[in-house]
C-alpha cells in the first residue's frame, strides 16, 4: 500500500513471513525477554483478525489455554517475531473472527480449506 | 550550535519499531529546505537572528516579492525567525534542513492546534459533567455553578465558561528525535505535534536543560 510515507523510513514490511489470514492456525515463533536472557516462545492458535497494511499492521491470536481463552495481538512487522508457521488454513467468510470467543469445543471449529 | 531550530510541515504519525523491536508512535515532519533571507544583526536591529523562509507560494504581493528577491529565494509561503548562536553567521541563501538536528537529540515543536470550534466545558476545560441518571435531564454536560449570590453578586474574571477552543499556537516540549532522513529533510519525533496533518510548524532544538548563553 502506498502511503505518504513512501521513501521517507528504512524500516521495510517484513517479506519473509508467510501468507495467512483470518481462521487460519499458525505456530508464531516469538523473542521474549526474561530477566537478561532472552528466548523464543511459540504461540499456537487461530488467527481470528489481521488488520491494517503497511508497516503498522497487526494480527490477533486465539487459543485455549487450560480452559481459558486467551488472545494475543503481534505486531506483523515486529523484528522480534522469529518466523510464523501456518499449520492449517481455515475458510471463514469475514475478517473479525470475534464470534469464535462466545464459542467453546465442536462449535468453535473451522472447515478446512484446502490449498 | 548554530542555528536554533528551522521551519516544516507536519507530515503525519506512523508507528516505527525501535532497537529493541518495541513499537511507537512518531509524527512525521519535513523540515525545510529553508532558505536564509534575512539577518538581524546586533548593529542594526539589536539582536542576532537569522529570519528563514520556509514552502512556495504561487503568488506573493509586491513588498513581500522584494523583500525575498534579496537573498534569491523562491516565493516562500512562511517565514520565521530563529537564534544562531555562532560567531559567524550564514549569509543570504544559505540552506538548512534536516542535520540541523541529530538522532537521538530533543526538539520543541510549536504548530497552531486543531480547532474545536465552540466548545463546551467538558471539553475545553475537562469539567466532569453532571449525574447521567438519577431524574437528570439537560444536566449531562452542564457546567455547574459559576459563583456565590448575591455577594459578591458578580462572576469573577476568568471564571472556565464555554468557548472557542484550539486554534491557537500550542508548543510540545523536549520530543526524542527518533530518526532522521537528509535526503528528504524529514525528522521523525516521538509522540504527537499539535495541528492537522499539513500545518506549518516550527521545530528547534528543545529549551530543556540549555544553557542561556546571552
Amino acid at each position: 500500500m502506498s502511503t505518504q510515507f513512501d521513501g521517507l523510513i528504512s524500516e521495510t514490511t517484513r517479506d519473509d513471513l508467510p501468507d495467512f489470514g483470518s481462521g487460519d492456525t499458525v505456530r508464531v515463533h516469538a523473542k521474549v525477554v526474561e530477566g537478561d536472557k532472552e528466548r523464543v516462545q511459540v504461540f499456537e492458535g487461530v488467527v481470528t483478525r489481521k488488520r491494517r497494511k503497511g508497516l503498522s499492521a497487526n494480527f490477533t491470536v486465539r487459543k485455549i489455554s487450560n480452559g481459558v481463552g486467551v488472545e494475543r495481538v503481534f505486531p506483523l512487522n515486529s523484528p522480534r517475531l522469529e518466523k510464523i508457521e501456518v499449520v492449517r488454513y481455515g475458510k471463514v467468510r469475514r475478517n473479525n473472527l470475534s464470534y469464535l470467543r462466545g464459542l467453546t469445543g465442536r462449535a468453535a471449529r473451522i472447515k478446512e480449506r484446502r490449498v | 550550535m548554530s542555528i536554533e531550530g528551522v521551519l516544516g510541515k507536519k507530515i503525519g504519525m506512523l508507528q516505527l519499531f525501535d532497537s529493541e523491536g518495541r513499537s511507537r508512535g512518531v509524527t512525521a515532519i519535513e523540515v525545510g529546505p529553508c532558505t536564509v533571507t534575512q539577518l538581524r544583526t546586533q548593529e542594526k536591529d539589536g539582536y542576532t537572528a537569522v529570519q528563514l523562509g520556509y514552502g512556495t507560494k504561487k503568488r506573493l504581493n509586491k513588498p513581500d516579492t522584494g523583500h525575498q528577491q534579496a537573498s534569491g529565494s523562491k516565493n516562500h509561503a512562511v517565514l520565521g525567525e530563529f537564534g544562531f548562536l555562532n560567531d559567524e553567521l550564514p549569509s543570504l541563501g544559505d540552506v538548512f534542513g534536516a542535520d540541523v538536528f541529530e538522532e537521538g537529540g530533543r526538539v520543541d515543536v510549536t504548530a497552531t492546534s486543531k480547532g474545536r470550534g465552540f466548545a463546551g466545558t467538558v471539553k475545553r476545560h475537562g469539567f466532569h459533567g453532571g449525574p447521567k441518571t438519577h431524574g437528570q435531564s439537560d444536566r449531562h454536560r452542564a457546567p455547574g455553578s459559576i459563583g456565590a449570590g448575591t455577594t459578591p453578586g458578580r462572576v469573577f474574571k476568568g471564571t472556565r465558561m464555554a468557548g472557542h477552543m484550539g486554534s491557537k499556537r500550542s508548543t510540545v516540549l523536549n520530543l526524542e528525535v527518533v530518526q532522521i532522513n537528509t535526503d528528504r529533510n524529514v525528522i521523525f519525533v516521538a509522540g504527537s505535534v499539535p495541528g492537522p496533518n499539513g500545518v506549518s510548524v516550527r521545530v528547534r532544538k528543545t529549551l530543556k536543560g540549555r544553557v542561556t548563553v546571552l
